[in-house]
C-alpha cells in the first residue's frame, strides 16, 4: 500500500467500526479528497457521513467541535496544513480548552483533524508549510506525524480512537511516494511514543514526518566514514517522547535535530532545551539544528531551503569533530 | 438593488402597559418570513404563555436581576473579580428559553444567566461558579460568569466571541444523525455577528440543513461601538436570506413575542431540519461589564428611553392584567430572592478553592507525565514557600498556623536583606 491507501483502509476501518465517525472537509465527498484520501468511502457509508462542506476552515472545525462535544466522532480534513491559519482560533482557544476549561463536564476528544504538510513538491509558499510548532505551544492538543503507510494506519486509527483531540499531519511529499507493507487488520500506534529506528553509538539523530526519509540518506552517508548513528522518530510532536530521546542522547551524547518548519520557534528548539536541561553533564557536542530557513517557503530554490540529507550530514561530521 | 427594499418588520405582541397588540395588527402580522416565499412557514401559535409556564419565566426574570444587582454591588466591593448583567434582556433570554424542550442544546455567548436558571441552576450553582470555589463545576478555571451544566444541557461559555455559532451547527448536526428530535440554540450579540464565525455557521447550517435556532441579542452596542458602526444594513435578520434560510425578528422586551417565534422556530428546526436566524431588537440597560462606564458613549437620556420599555415591567403588567400577579406577590418574592441569593454568595465565598492538582487535570484526559512533573515541581515550590501561595498550600494541607511561620520567616529574612546583614551567617541558601 501506499500512504494514501493506508489512510483511506484507515478511515474506512474507523468508520465501519464506529458508526459515530463522520468525515467531512472540503471535496472529500464523492470527489474523495484533493489527494483521494477519502475516495469511495461516501459511497460506501452514505453522504451523511462522508460529505463536502463549504469552502471555510474556521467553520470546519468549528463545525467539527460542535460535534465532537455531542459525542460523535469527527475526522475533518484541512485541504492543506497552510489554511489551517483560519482555524487557528477554533483549534487552540477551542478544541484544545474544551475539557479543561468546563472541568470535564463537555470534551471534543472525538475529534481528529486531518492534514496534509510539508515541501518537496514544487509548492511554493502556501502548499508547503509545515506548522506543527505553532500547535505545539497549545496544551490540550495532540500532534502526530507518521513517516510511512504502516505507521499512517496506525497512529490514525489511533487518533481517532484517542479520547482528546488530534492533529494528524500528513507528509503529501510522500502519499504516493512511500510504499510498504501494512496489514489489512485493524491496529493502533501509540501516540505520545518515539520510534528507535535504528540503534548507534555515536549520534542521535531526531525527526519526524517525511524528514525521517532524509535523516536516514545523511545516516547512510555517515556510515560510510564509520559514524554509527541512532535514529529516532518522534511520531507524536504533542506530548512528545522525552525519554526515549533523552536516554538516546544519555548514550551517545550528541543529539542533531531537523526538520522541514523554519529554525526560529521550530520544534528543534523545544527538543534542544530539554535535552540540554536533562542531559547537561553527558553532552559532548551543542546540539545541532538543521532545519528550513527563516525565510518564507520559497518556489524555485526550494531545494536550498530545504535541510536536505547533506546539510545533515554535515552537521553530524561537526557534531564528531566538535 | 442593495436590499434597502427590504426592511423586516418587527414582531410584537405585548404593549408596555400590559394589554396585548390586536392580532390583525401590522405588527401582530409579522411572521416567519422567508426569501423564498415559496414556503410557508408554519403559523404561529396565538396562546399567550400558559400561566405556569408564565409564572415560571417571572420569576426566573426577578431572580437574575436580583442576581445582578447583587452581583455588581458585590465585584464594587472587591468580593468579586468580574460581572456581566444581563439588564434589559431578560425576555429575550428566559423567553426563548421556555419556548424550548429541557433536553435541547444551549450554547450561549455570556448575557445568558437567565436561560440557565430557567433550566434550574441553582443560585450556590452560580455562586460557585463566580467564586471558583471548590465546588465549580468548572474547577474555578474560567472567569465569572462563565457557566455550563451537562446535566441542563448548557454548553460551559468561552470568552472568544462567535465560536460556539459554528459548534452549535455541528451539534445539531450531530442531533440530527442521532434522531431524537432535539434541536440547538446558539445566542450571540449582534457584535459578535460579525465574526467571521457567523457567516461560516449559518452557510453551513443551511447548507447541511441541521436543526439549530441562532438567535442574536440585538442590544444597539457591543461594548462602546452602537450598531450603526457594527454594520450598514437593516441590522442581522436579513443576513438569514443571503443563505436561504428562515427568519424573523422580534421585539426582544416582549416575552410573548419572543416564546411564540422561539416556539416556532424550534417547530420548523426539529421538523424540517431547517435552521432558523431571530433577531431580537433590545437594549444592554446595563454597562457592558463590571469593568465598563456606558457614560463615555451613551446618553443618560436615551437610556431613559429604553428603561421606559423594561421587559420585567412589561411583563409584570401583563401578568397583572391576567390577575395571575400581585402587588404583595412582587414584594415577598424580591424580598426572598435578595435574602436567598445574600446567603448563597456568603456560603459559596467561604468554600475552599479547588484542589491544587486541578491546575493539571483536564487539559487531556490523563495529564501526561510532564504535566505530573511539573505540578510536582510547583508542589515542591509551595513546601519551600507555602506563605506565598496560600490557596495551593491550604489544598497541599498547610495549616493556617504553619503559614503563619513560614510567612514570619520570609519577613524575618527580606529585613535582614535590608539592613544588609549577612543570611544565614554568610551563606546564601
Ligand atoms: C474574538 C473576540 N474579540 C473581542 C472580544 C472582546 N469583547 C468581549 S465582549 C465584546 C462585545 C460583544 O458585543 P455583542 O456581541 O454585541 O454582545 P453584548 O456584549 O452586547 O451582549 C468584545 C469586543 C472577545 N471576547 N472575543
Amino acid at each position: 500500500m501506499n500512504m494514501l491507501q493506508a489512510i483511506n483502509n484507515a478511515l474506512d476501518i474507523a468508520m465501519a467500526a464506529n458508526p459515530r465517525v463522520v468525515l467531512f472537509g472540503e471535496d472529500v465527498g464523492v470527489f474523495g479528497g484533493v489527494f483521494r484520501a477519502t475516495s469511495h468511502l461516501q459511497d460506501k457509508y452514505g453522504r451523511e457521513r462522508c460529505f463536502n462542506t463549504p469552502l471555510t476552515e474556521q467553520g470546519i472545525i468549528g463545525f467539527a467541535n460542535g460535534l465532537a462535544a455531542q459525542g460523535s466522532t469527527p475526522v475533518a480534513e484541512i485541504q492543506f496544513a497552510d489554511y489551517i491559519f483560519p482555524a487557528f482560533d477554533q483549534i487552540v482557544n477551542e478544541a484544545a480548552k474544551f475539557r479543561y476549561r468546563s472541568g470535564d463536564l463537555f470534551d471534543v476528544g472525538g475529534l481528529t483533524i486531518r492534514t496534509p504538510y510539508g515541501g518537496g513538491i514544487a509548492g511554493g509558499l502556501y502548499h508547503s508549510q509545515s506548522p506543527e510548532a505553532y500547535f505545539a505551544h497549545t496544551p490540550g492538543l495532540k500532534i502526530v506525524m507518521p513517516r510511512n503507510p504502516h505507521q499512517a494506519k496506525g497512529l490514525l486509527l489511533a487518533a481517532i480512537r484517542d479520547p482528546n483531540p488530534v492533529l494528524f499531519m500528513e507528509p503529501k511529499r510522500l502519499y504516493r511516494a512511500s510504499v510498504g507493507e501494512v496489514p489489512e487488520a485493524d491496529y493502533e500506534l501509540p501516540l505520545g511514543v518515539a520510534d528507535v529506528i535504528r540503534e548507534g553509538r555515536d549520534i542521535t539523530l531526531l525527526g519526524w514526518g517525511a524528514q525521517m526519509e532524509v535523516i536516514e540518506k545523511a545516516a547512510a552517508l555517515a556510515e560510510q566514514d564509520g559514524i554509527d548513528c541512532e535514529i529516532i522518530d518522534l511520531r507524536s510532536i504533542l506530548p512528545w517522547d522525552i525519554e526515549t530521546v533523552c536516554n538516546s542522547v544519555l548514550k551517545t551524547g550528541r543529539l542533531v535535530v531537523s526538520h522541514e518548519a523554519p529554525l526560529t520557534g521550530g520544534f528543534a528548539s523545544e527538543i534542544a532545551a530539554t535535552v540540554q536541561e536533562r542531559c547537561f553533564l553527558y553532552l559532548e557536542a551543542p546540539i545541532r539544528r538543521v532545519t528550513g530557513l527563516d525565510t518564507p517557503f520559497p518556489l524555485v530554490l526550494e531545494k536550498e531551503h530545504l535541510p536536505d540529507e547533506l546539510k545533515i550530514y554535515e552537521a553530524i561530521k561537526q557534531s564528531l569533530n566538535y | 438593488m442593495t436590499g434597502d427594499e427590504l426592511c423586516i418588520p418587527i414582531f410584537k405582541r405585548l404593549r408596555q402597559d400590559g394589554t396585548l397588540y390586536p392580532d390583525d395588527t401590522p405588527q401582530g402580522q409579522g411572521n416567519v418570513s422567508q426569501g423564498d416565499k415559496s414556503q410557508d412557514a408554519s403559523p404561529i401559535q396565538r396562546d399567550p404563555i400558559e400561566r405556569d409556564t408564565a409564572l415560571k419565566i417571572y420569576r426566573t426574570m426577578l431572580f437574575t436581576r436580583v442576581l445582578d444587582e447583587r452581583m455588581l454591588a458585590a465585584q464594587r466591593q472587591g468580593r468579586l473579580s468580574f460581572y456581566m448583567q444581563c439588564t434589559g434582556e431578560e425576555a429575550t433570554v428566559i423567553g426563548s428559553a421556555a419556548a424550548l424542550q429541557d433536553d435541547d442544546m444551549i450554547m450561549a455567548q455570556y448575557r445568558e444567566q437567565g436561560a440557565l436558571a430557567w433550566r434550574g441552576f441553582s443560585c450556590d450553582e452560580f455562586m460557585n461558579q463566580m467564586f471558583g470555589n471548590e465546588r465549580d463545576y468548572g474547577k474555578g478555571r474560567q472567569m465569572p460568569i462563565h457557566y455550563g451544566s451537562r446535566d441542563l444541557h448548557y454548553m460551559t461559555i468561552s470568552s472568544p466571541l462567535a465560536t460556539q455559532i459554528p459548534q452549535a451547527t455541528g451539534y445539531a448536526y450531530g442531533q440530527k444523525l442521532a434522531g431524537k428530535g432535539q434541536c440547538t440554540i446558539t445566542i450571540f450579540g449582534e457584535g459578535a455577528a460579525s465574526e467571521g464565525d457567523f457567516h461560516a455557521a449559518l452557510n453551513m447550517a443551511s447548507v447541511h440543513r441541521v436543526p439549530c435556532i441562532f438567535l442574536c441579542r440585538n442590544n444597539g452596542y457591543a461594548i462602546s461601538t452602537p450598531s450603526c458602526e457594527q454594520f450598514a444594513a437593516d441590522g442581522i435578520a436579513p443576513r438569514a436570506f443571503g443563505y436561504h434560510m428562515q427568519s424573523i425578528r422580534v421585539d426582544g422586551n416582549d416575552v410573548i413575542a419572543v416564546y411564540e417565534a422561539t416556539l416556532a422556530a424550534r417547530k420548523i428546526a426539529v421538523e424540517t431540519n431547517q435552521p432558523i436566524l431571530i433577531e431580537a431588537m433590545t437594549y444592554r440597560l446595563a454597562a457592558h461589564s463590571s469593568s465598563d462606564d456606558p457614560s463615555g458613549y451613551r446618553s443618560k437620556k436615551e437610556e431613559a428611553i429604553w428603561r421606559d420599555k423594561d421587559p420585567i415591567l412589561r411583563m409584570r403588567n401583563w401578568l397583572e392584567a391576567q390577575g395571575w400577579w400581585s402587588e404583595e406577590e412582587e414584594k415577598a418574592t424580591g424580598d426572598q430572592l435578595r435574602r436567598e441569593v445574600l446567603e448563597s454568595m456568603k456560603r459559596a465565598e467561604k468554600l475552599a478553592p479547588p484542589a491544587l492538582d486541578t491546575l493539571i487535570s483536564d487539559v487531556y484526559d490523563t495529564p501526561t507525565p510532564l504535566l505530573t512533573q511539573q505540578l510536582e515541581d510547583v508542589k515542591q515550590h509551595i513546601r519551600k514557600y507555602p506563605h506565598a501561595y496560600p490557596k495551593g498550600a491550604a489544598s497541599m494541607g498547610f495549616t493556617a498556623q504553619e503559614l503563619e511561620v513560614s510567612r514570619k520567616a520570609y519577613q524575618a529574612r527580606q529585613q535582614r536583606m535590608q539592613s544588609h546583614q549577612p543570611v544565614d551567617g554568610g551563606q546564601t541558601s
